[in-house]
């Protein structure tokens, strides 16, 4: 569209291997505990197993705990303002479609300040990976309500508990036009978070994903019952999804075959939190992409005075 | 006195030619109102651009209902053009209008009450109400034609309905074209180029359709030939040749592309719209995007992402989604992402009034970000000068990896006027980002010491992988952790504004370099402040002018300028208390925006003057306030 740097770039070791070490930015200043390292570690992976170059790939975040992400990668990272991850990932992606782009942002960053942009972008279903790093709390600023906190949870600012329900992430995606990947995983099952990332990378849209993921000092306890009972949790498999890799089929027994094609299907799921659902919910790669739809040629600076000529004729006198 | 035609007994014919008189004018101003969705629009734009075309000087304004339908044949829902047209250039909308053609008495009195027709207008009107099947609407008429009376206008009554109908079905639809065939006559436009306009103006519709407004104009021009007594002459002295007409809105458009800038990312506000709606056909063609993000907050954000990742890109908005764009266009400062943004401004605060002029967002533009965010901003004064400001916009924001701001308003964004049309050059498009691997040891934000400037690693440059961060941070783009960090960094970016600064010339004087009174302006008012300077020049007063088009970094000089004069005072459209006023004092006074802005800059005691009329400024007003001032100090 507005300029192919991918035309301009200098081949440098066009067949160099990345190591892990080739996206290992700054030591992470998380809690001990805090599943934000898990989920460094397997983006960190994805990049090895994708063998992105670290110039083209972009890390986008918003203002949270999750959000200090992209100063632990060595790619170029994107760490703005709370709540619009979202937007600048779009305009980076408008202007630049030949860039890897992921998003990581926390549930108040998404779905409370960031919630219009959440439910736009998944409309835009421009190609990238968001991630939505949810512990149902608000971690950085000490334990404030999210939308995602589950009612009756205590906290700073509703000591008395949440009181509203829960806000479902899932649910709300899916009712959005043109949802194009919708996928759950959790923290602490490395094997299936590293394979919904790779599933999410490898979809052509917008992939949603929501990590479930526990603050090791403000919900300790809250998927600990989960964590403890692998049986509470369905696995969604599917060859067109994420299939459980083969380490984990001996612990997580309960498999659910799930088209990721079926949306009606999807909803249902998601509508039901009496049990948790990992794996991908919702995938249709036929959905428009938006910066494919507005992606329009070049011309050059010459090219651009001629048409700006001919467009000044109309208002000559 | 009442001038009664469009009935049987006082027809004129060609034969009585004689009895025409016309009157040489230099400049004149006319209004087309009627209610909204009539046409009077259409009618008033044609008849500027036809008059532009011919070689007039041309500025036109536009009258908008506040309401979006607001009752037929009601006073608030006067909407139409006002065109000032002149013998040489023309800068301004001027006084007060000299004809009017109104479609109802209703929208004629609107104008009335609100001053805005010179005494001895010449005001023609839409008949067939006066002999409405309702006898309300009889009434009404009857009332208004009254309240008209009363003043010294004189007053034509036509039959456009009755006219219309005679080639059109629906004579709502047609009228417009018939009053500017009155209008033609009167001002002997050139009928060839008005044909020509409409045909464009309706290029997109039926090939019937711009027949029909053919025929309709012929009918009102010859209307006027057998029934009108009056013309006038305003004498085309402008050679057209090279010359552009179109608005501000449309220069800013035309000029971002001229800019190199491909990326407009905007939220629906009025009334900066309308660059959208322009840019969303042109990039069309020029290969770039407009995005309508879901709110003012996706826009910037969008717009700083994708200038982030390479070239400058812009948005547009009005007050109110600057204030939402505010957090955004910090996080531009302290990152050092360039970007562009316009801002037409309207009334405010809140919603305020959305499509009328103010100048109230200076002081939100320069300071609206919280925490200390250095940056430029911009106002152009003209239409021409949207057309450039994008470009100088651009390249600033590039070279010193900043925000530029560029104010414009309501009276730019809608006005019209003709001006030289630009040579394009490539070298305005700026070229591609630097995307040579950087060399080792090289940091993010490797400022220069003195000029604060550093190189900007967009993505996809080799060995320049960085967080970048709205966090306060250090060479490297690391979060800082030392306080000295953020003082040098501060001042790094500080620094740039002073750098900018030293490259602006000093503003031009309009006028003597030294006298009396000099008023200093901003934006749009230039037109109407250096005409009020000039006549009261006239008269012997010794006043000047200056104009500012930056203000942020100011243009170097000031001081030693406002030194050789006895007062300095600005003029601008948004609120001060007037002195004179209950409780007001020196102390507590709240003053111009400007001059806010140059008492703090500058230590002199400079006074103002202001308006929040929702309307540009006239220049006999100004003339007024000069004459108060200038002999206030004594002087003249």
């Amino acid at each position: 569209m507005s300029l192919s740097c991918s035309s301009l770039l200098t081949p440098v070791d066009e067949d160099r291997e990345f190591r892990l070490d080739d996206y290992e930015g700054a030591r992470a200043r998380w809690c001990p505990g805090c599943g934000d390292h898990s989920v460094l570690t397997a983006a960190q992976r994805l990049l090895v197993d994708e063998q992105l170059k670290p110039e083209e790939t972009v890390f986008v975040s918003g203002i949270g705990c999750s959000s200090r992400f992209p100063h632990y990668m060595k790619t170029y990272g994107f760490h703005g303002l709370h709540g619009r991850a979202l937007p600048v990932a779009t305009g980076v992606k408008l202007n630049r479609p030949d860039l890897h782009v992921f998003v990581v942002m926390g549930d108040g960053d998404c779905v409370s300040i960031g919630a219009g942009h959440w439910v736009h972008a998944t409309r835009y279903n421009v190609d990238m990976v968001a991630m939505m790093l949810d512990n149902n709390i608000y971690g950085l600023t000490k334990m404030q309500t999210s939308p995602t906190t589950p009612q009756g949870y205590k906290s700073n600012t509703q000591p008395q508990g949440s009181w509203l329900p829960a806000l479902n992430p899932l649910e709300a995606t899916l009712g959005i036009t043109n949802a194009s990947f919708v996928a759950q995983t959790a923290e602490w099952i490395p094997a299936h978070l590293f394979a919904t990332l790779q599933a999410a990378y490898r979809h052509r849209g917008f992939a949603f994903v929501r990590v479930l993921q526990r603050c090791p000092v403000f919900t300790e306890d809250i998927y600990l019952d989960a964590v403890r009972n692998p049986e509470m949790i369905d696995m969604l498999t599917h060859p067109d999804g994420v299939e459980l890799p083969e380490s984990l089929r001996q612990i997580y027994t309960s498999e659910v075959r799930h088209d990721p094609k079926n949306l009606a299907a999807a909803r249902e799921i998601a509508a039901d939190t009496s049990r948790l659902r990992l794996g991908v919910l919702y995938r249709d790669e036929s959905n428009p992409r938006y910066e494919e739809t507005r992606h329009l040629p070049l011309h050059t600076a010459e090219d651009k005075i001629r048409i700006l000529n001919e467009e000044l004729d109309q208002y000559a006198v | 006195m009442r001038v009664l035609v469009g009935d049987d007994t006082a027809v004129q014919t060609r034969a009585e030619q004689s009895r025409i008189r016309t009157t040489r004018q230099p400049q004149c101003t006319v209004e087309v109102v009627s209610d909204s969705g009539e046409g009077a629009q259409k009618c008033g734009q044609t008849f500027g651009a036809v008059s532009a075309k011919m070689g007039n000087g041309v500025w036109t304004v536009e009258i908008i209902p506040a309401e979006i339908q607001p009752p037929p044949r009601s006073p608030a829902g006067a909407s139409g053009n006002r065109i000032r047209i002149g013998e040489g250039v023309v800068t301004n909308w001027g006084d007060r209008t000299n004809v009017a053609i109104a479609f109802n008495e209703q929208v004629l009195l609107a104008r009335h009450r609100l001053d805005a027709i010179e005494e001895d207008a010449i005001l023609l009107v839409e008949n067939m109400w006066a002999t409405h099947k309702d006898e309300d609407i009889r009434a009404e008429w009857a009332a208004a034609m009254d309240e008209l009376g009363q003043a010294n206008y004189r007053i034509i009554e036509v039959p456009m309905e009755e006219e219309c109908l005679t080639i059109v079905e629906n004579a709502r639809k047609g009228k417009n074209m018939f009053a500017l065939g009155i209008l033609c006559w009167i001002f002997d436009r050139d009928m060839e180029i008005t044909r020509e306009q409409i045909a464009h103006a309706f290029r997109k519709k039926d090939p019937e359709i711009t027949e029909r407004n053919h025929e309709l104009l012929e009918l009102g021009y010859s209307w006027a030939d057998s029934h009108l007594d009056v013309r006038i002459d305003v004498t085309p002295g402008l050679s057209p040749e090279n010359t552009l007409v179109m608005n501000g809105n449309q220069a800013i458009a035309y000029g971002a592309v001229a800019a190199g800038m491909d990326l407009a990312a905007m939220y629906p506000i009025t009334p900066a719209t309308s660059v959208s709606h322009q840019l969303g056909e042109m990039f069309y063609k020029f290969g770039g995007v407009v995005h309508q993000a879901e709110d003012e907050i996706a826009a910037v954000g969008v717009a700083l992402g994708a200038s982030y990742s390479g070239k400058v890109a812009f948005t547009i908005t009005s007050g109110p989604g600057l204030a939402l764009k505010t957090e955004f266009l910090g996080l531009s400062v302290m990152s050092e992402i360039p970007l562009v943004l316009v801002n037409v401004q309207r009334g405010g605060p809140s919603t305020g009034l959305p499509t009328k002029v103010e100048q109230s967002d200076l002081l939100a533009a320069l300071f609206g970000q919280p925490g200390d965010a250095p940056h430029v901003v911009m106002a152009p004064a003209t239409i021409e000068e949207c057309f450039h400001s994008m470009i100088t916009a651009r390249r600033i924001a590039e070279t010193f990896r900043t925000l530029v701001m560029v104010l414009t308003d309501a009276n730019l964004a809608t006005g019209v006027q003709p001006f030289p049309r630009p040579t394009l050059d490539p070298a305005w498009q700026g070229s591609l980002p630097d995307m040579s691997p950087v060399p080792e040891g090289k940091a993010p934000y490797d400022w220069d010491e003195e000029t604060g400037l550093s190189r900007r690693f967009i993505p996809g440059t080799p060995g320049g992988m960085h967080t970048l961060t709205g966090l306060a941070h250090d060479e490297n783009s690391k979060v800082a952790y030392a306080s000295a960090i953020n003082q040098k960094s501060s001042a790094m970016r500080s620094r740039k504004m002073a750098v900018l600064q030293s490259t602006l010339r000093p503003p031009v004087v309009h006028g003597p370099e030294s006298g009396d009174l000099l008023i200093v302006g901003w934006g749009s008012t230039k037109g109407a402040i250096e005409e009020a300077v000039d006549r009261a020049r006239e008269e012997g007063l010794s006043a000047s002018s200056l104009h500012l088009r930056f203000l942020s970094p100011l243009e170097p000089g000031l001081k030693g300028i406002f030194g050789r004069f006895k007062k300095v005072m600005t003029v601008e459209i948004n609120y001060s208390d007037d002195p004179d006023m209950p409780y007001i004092t020196d102390e507590n006074r709240r003053r111009g925006q400007l001059a806010w802005l140059l008492r703090a800059q500058t230590l002199v005691d400079v006074d103002c003057w202001t308006r929040v009329l929702g309307e540009p400024l006239q220049p006999g007003a100004i003339h007024d306030v000069i004459r108060a001032n200038v002999s206030k100090g004594g002087a003249a």
